[in-house]
Formats: C-alpha cells, sequence, structure tokens
C-alpha cells in the first residue's frame, strides 16, 4: 500500500469516528424529539402531573427546577467570580498560586454523587436545613463552583495586561481597576461560564437525589425549606416506575424534551455570547 | 510658535490626593476576596471532611480489609449483613472499562478528524455539537439507555434483558467522548506548527506527520484527556443507574448486570437510617470514590503540566 492511499485509509477511518459522534448525539436527540414532541403543548407546561405522574403536566417539577437555578445562580456566582478575581488579580504567583489551581481542578473531578453525600452530611443534617430546596441548591451551588472559577478566572486572565496598566497609570487603585477596567472586559467570558453552570445544574439528578427532592408533590415549593420536585429526577421517577406503559412513555419523553430544550437552550446561548466576544474583543 | 501652558491650566483646581479615602478601601476588598476564595476552597476540604467523619463508625465497626476486600455488598441481609465494597469497585470498574474501549479509540478518531482532516466549516459546526453533547444531561443519557438501547442490545446479542454491564458501557462512551476530544482537541492545537512544517518541508504526508510528529508531540495531553474522560464514566451516576440492572455481583461478564458504587449511593441511601452502619457504609463507599478521583485528577494533572512545560 502507498503513502497517500494509507493516508487515505485512515482518513477514512477518522471521518468516520467523527460520523459517529454526531450520529450519536442526532440519535439521542431525535428520540426524544419523536417520542415527546406530541405531549409538548401550554397545558403540558403549565399543569402539575397527575395520576401517580403519568397524567397532566410538567408545572412542579419545572418550577422546582427553576427554582433550583435560582439558588445556584445567588450562591455560585458572586462566590465563584469573586474567588477568580483574587486568584487572578492579588495571588502572586507562587506555590501558593499552584495549590489553588489543583484545588479547583480536583473540584471539578469529584463525582456528582460524592457531591450529594457532602450535601447531605452538611446540609441537611449539621445544618439542619433537612430534605429542602436550600440544602439542594447550596449542594448544587457548591458543585458548578469549579466550573464558575475556571471559566471567570479564564476570562480575567484574558483581559491583556495594558488595559490594567494604562488603568494604575492614571491614579485609579486597584479594585478600582478591576472593577471598572477589568471586569467589563472578562463579563462575556463570565456570562458564558455562569450560564454552562447553570445549565449544568438544572441537569443534574444525583444530588438532589440525596438533599430533597421529591417524587410527587401536591404544588410548588412554599419556602426553601420545603422538599421539591425538579425535572431530572421527575424524568427518571416516571421512566423508572413500575406501572409506565404508553401514557407514561410520552410523559418521560416530553419531560426529557423540556429538559433537554431547557439545557441546549442555554448551552447555544453560551456558545453564541462566548463567538461574539471572541470577534469583538481580538486584543 | 510659543503656547503659553499656565493659560491652559489656569481655570483648573489643582489635584489633591487623598490617600485616605481609596487607599483605605483599598484593603477592604482584597481581604473580602480572599475570605471568599477560602470559602471555594474549602469545599475540597468539607468534601473530604465530612465523607471521612461519617465513614468511619462503619471502617470502625466493620473493619478497613473486609469493607475493601468483602467479596459480598449485600447490606439489608437479615441473617448476615455484609458489606464487601469488591462487587462494587468490579462493577464501577468493568463499566468504565468497557466505556473506555469504545470511547477511547472512537475519541481520539474523532479528535484527529476535528484537528487536521476536517474543513473549516465543518468544524465550525462540528465542535459547538459536540459540546452540545457534553451539556447533555446524564438523566437524558440514561433514559435513552434505558429504553432504547437495551432494546437494540438485547435484539443484537439475544439477551433476555439489555440491562446489562455492556449497555451502561455504551451509554458511558457516549458521555466519554465530548469531554475527550474537547480536551485533546486542545492539545493537538498548542503543538508549535514549526514541527509540523518541518515534517512537512522533509517531504511527510499530513498522516505521516500526525502520526510521528504532532501526536507524540501532543501525547501528554492527549492521556490527560483520557485520564479525565475516564473520570467521568467512573463518577457517573445517572446513566448507570438506568442502563444496567444494579445487582452486586463479583464478575467481568459485559453481559451480565452489576451493581456501581455510584449507583449503590444513589440507590439505598433513601432506605437507611441516619447513622445506621449501613449509611456510614455508603459514605465508605464515596470516600473510596472520592480518593480514586483525586489520585487520578492528580496524575492527569502531572501530566498535563509536563505537556505545558514542554511547549511554552
Amino acid at each position: 500500500m502507498s503513502r497517500r492511499s494509507r493516508e487515505k485509509l485512515y482518513f477514512a477511518l477518522f471521518r468516520g469516528c467523527g460520523a459517529l459522534v454526531v450520529m450519536a448525539l442526532v440519535t439521542i436527540i431525535a428520540y426524544m424529539l419523536i417520542g415527546g414532541i406530541g405531549a409538548i403543548d401550554l397545558d403540558f407546561l403549565t399543569e402539575p402531573p397527575r395520576a401517580s405522574n403519568t397524567r397532566g403536566g410538567i408545572f412542579t417539577p419545572l418550577i422546582g427546577t427553576l427554582y433550583l437555578m435560582g439558588i445556584v445562580a445567588a450562591f455560585a456566582i458572586p462566590v465563584g467570580v469573586l474567588s477568580a478575581v483574587y486568584l487572578v488579580e492579588y495571588q502572586k504567583q507562587g506555590r501558593m498560586a499552584s495549590f489553588w489551581r489543583i484545588v479547583v481542578a480536583n473540584l471539578a473531578g469529584v463525582p456528582s454523587i460524592v457531591y450529594g453525600l457532602l450535601g447531605l452530611g452538611l446540609f441537611v443534617y449539621f445544618l439542619g436545613f433537612g430534605r429542602s430546596l436550600l440544602a439542594s441548591g447550596l449542594t448544587l451551588g457548591v458543585l458548578v463552583l469549579p466550573i464558575i472559577i475556571a471559566a471567570a478566572r479564564e476570562a480575567i486572565q484574558a483581559v491583556p495586561p495594558s488595559v490594567r496598566e494604562a488603568s494604575l497609570a492614571l491614579g485609579a487603585t486597584k479594585w478600582q481597576t478591576v472593577r471598572h477596567h477589568v471586569l467589563p472586559y472578562a463579563m462575556p467570558g463570565i456570562l458564558t461560564g455562569v450560564i454552562l453552570s447553570l445549565s449544568r445544574a438544572a441537569g443534574e439528578t444525583a444530588p438532589i437525589l440525596l438533599t430533597g427532592v421529591a417524587f410527587y408533590m401536591s404544588g410548588t415549593p412554599g419556602s426553601v425549606f420545603s422538599q421539591f420536585m425538579a425535572l431530572p429526577y421527575h424524568i427518571y421517577a416516571v421512566a423508572t416506575q413500575t406501572i409506565s406503559g404508553m401514557s407514561g412513555n410520552l410523559m418521560v419523553y416530553g419531560s426529557a424534551l423540556a429538559l433537554l430544550a431547557l439545557v441546549i437552550g442555554m448551552n447555544i446561548v453560551a456558545i453564541v455570547i462566548r463567538k461574539r466576544y471572541r470577534e469583538k474583543y481580538r486584543w | 510658535m510659543n503656547i503659553d501652558l499656565s493659560n491652559m491650566t489656569k481655570g483648573l483646581r489643582p489635584f489633591r490626593a487623598r490617600p485616605g479615602a481609596r487607599r483605605e478601601l483599598e484593603g477592604l476588598p482584597r481581604a473580602l476576596l480572599l475570605i471568599i476564595t477560602l470559602i471555594s476552597a474549602s469545599t475540597l476540604l468539607m468534601v473530604a471532611g465530612f465523607l471521612i467523619f461519617n465513614s468511619v463508625p462503619a471502617f470502625r465497626s466493620i473493619g478497613l480489609a473486609e469493607m475493601l476486600l468483602g467479596t459480598s455488598w449485600d447490606p439489608t441481609s437479615h441473617i448476615r449483613a455484609a458489606f464487601g465494597m469488591l462487587p462494587l469497585l468490579a462493577g464501577t470498574f468493568l463499566v468504565s472499562i468497557l466505556a473506555s474501549l469504545i470511547a477511547i479509540p472512537v475519541g481520539i478518531g474523532c479528535t484527529i478528524y476535528l484537528a487536521e482532516i476536517a474543513h473549516p466549516r465543518v468544524r465550525a459546526f462540528l465542535k459547538p455539537a459536540i459540546e452540545l453533547l457534553a451539556g447533555i444531561p446524564s438523566v437524558v443519557y440514561g433514559l435513552f439507555a434505558l429504553l432504547i438501547l437495551q432494546d437494540w442490545l438485547a435484539g443484537i446479542f439475544g439477551l433476555s434483558s439489555g440491562y446489562v454491564a455492556l449497555n451502561g458501557g455504551i451509554i458511558l462512551a457516549v458521555m466519554m467522548v465530548p469531554i475527550m476530544v474537547t480536551l485533546s482537541e486542545d492539545a493537538i492545537a498548542s503543538v508549535p506548527r514549526e514541527l509540523r512544517e518541518a515534517a512537512y518541508a522533509l517531504g511527510a504526508t499530513r498522516w505521516e506527520t500526525m502520526r510521528s510528529v504532532v501526536l507524540p508531540a501532543a501525547l501528554s495531553g492527549i492521556v490527560a484527556a483520557i485520564i479525565l474522560s475516564i473520570m467521568r464514566a467512573v463518577g457517573e451516576t445517572m446513566a448507570v443507574l438506568m442502563a444496567v440492572s444494579q445487582t452486586p455481583l463479583l464478575t467481568l461478564d459485559p453481559f451480565s448486570g452489576v451493581q456501581t458504587m455510584t449507583a449503590t449511593i444513589a440507590i439505598e441511601m433513601g432506605e437507611t437510617a441516619v447513622g445506621s452502619i449501613h449509611y456510614s457504609a455508603l459514605f465508605a463507599v464515596g470516600t473510596v470514590l472520592f480518593i480514586i478521583t483525586l489520585i487520578m485528577n492528580t496524575i492527569a494533572d502531572l501530566v498535563m503540566r509536563r505537556f505545558s512545560e514542554a511547549y511554552q
């Protein structure tokens, strides 16, 4: 076999791998679409589930997921972004800096179920929040923290030093420089990370399974200390219920489609923001 | 021409620095930021702390060796409850190995396609598509495995039930590929252009350049990507929980049901009484899982650092 034809053979193989990955994506989304599109209408989104989750809509779980995202945002965005500011702008290079880097990298690799155990031990029992919206939201907040820190750090690092030097040269203090010159430029990158981490929180099931999600609730949670329904757990619960059959399947595909739409929609927004930002600021 | 500069500044008030006001505030953000950073970093410590604190009772009453090497996991048995983690370790190992066997070759192939072969326009579409694949919630992958993939498997291999380790392995492979491709594509992209150009100048074809120059140069980055994607498989809960019938057997048969460590925690935690041995034993499973991921993460980090030091 000549060198050229060997190259052709290998390249065909790699094309095949690329095609396989695209096929996997298309197949999974297509199945959810075909199975679930029949379920999606306004009633499906605005009515609570009925008859042990086999009929009705997904209003209660959907609201539960949105509440969760709210708690995650309130906790993880300020803590994550400000940590990143400290790590980039204030932390001196050296042993401490690499220590922080290792800690954040390790946090990102911890399995979600282990975060669930942390939430159970810390928020549910130690702090006494009980199995609740607050415990689950904070658990998910801790889970996405490393994602936000990593994204924000990258975005802040990408702001060229000349911007900082110009500001400092005009007499601004370090904090004024960060606040008025570095953060605005880094904002699109930070926003991308924030959206991605919120979509991750929306889709996580294992941590909330341990910290407070309910199989069924008659209404939306009344306070942050009450239990709640959530979309990803709703999908799992309905799918693994023994009495499912056709109507159950329609419910489950419909819920999965709604979750996919939410998560993929957020991902697409993040990708678009990042693309725009790359075109807008080319240092 | 003479310009009288003194005229230009006449109307301006002299600038008076007030060192107090701004400088005093300057220490505040710094301290505040440090505190917040400590909070976020302490989560790692808290994870470790709560895991160990809660698993000590199990290790103490059952025994470290018995827990790690015991071959039977039967925590709810009325006759003699057994808390041997070996079947769970084997279950996690089996589905992860099956997933890796599929995902590593496909992932590397896809990376090379993306980095070297794909037309820029195809690339501009394919990269975000792969990122989307990484963004799909694990419960949706699990649903696909539960309702569709297991049916295909049962049909292809003539099984009575498709909820076998292989079902979990395949769906985990689908979840591993996007991480691997994204990370190893970065590694390939950061190989200096001079290396490629030198190879081309010596008359190498694109594939020869790829195989003998670019891939070896990016090797440590690719290895780190592989390790991180395996970690995703080891730590995944919902997809394996839904794809595999959870039975704690000590087996490496891909056509058998197995029980992974993650799924064990997810299924059994709801049925345990707080403070019981079973409750504590599940934390112990979490501790072992946590230690495994820390070790793998550290290895990936070391490998990655070697890579970035080589090409700066």
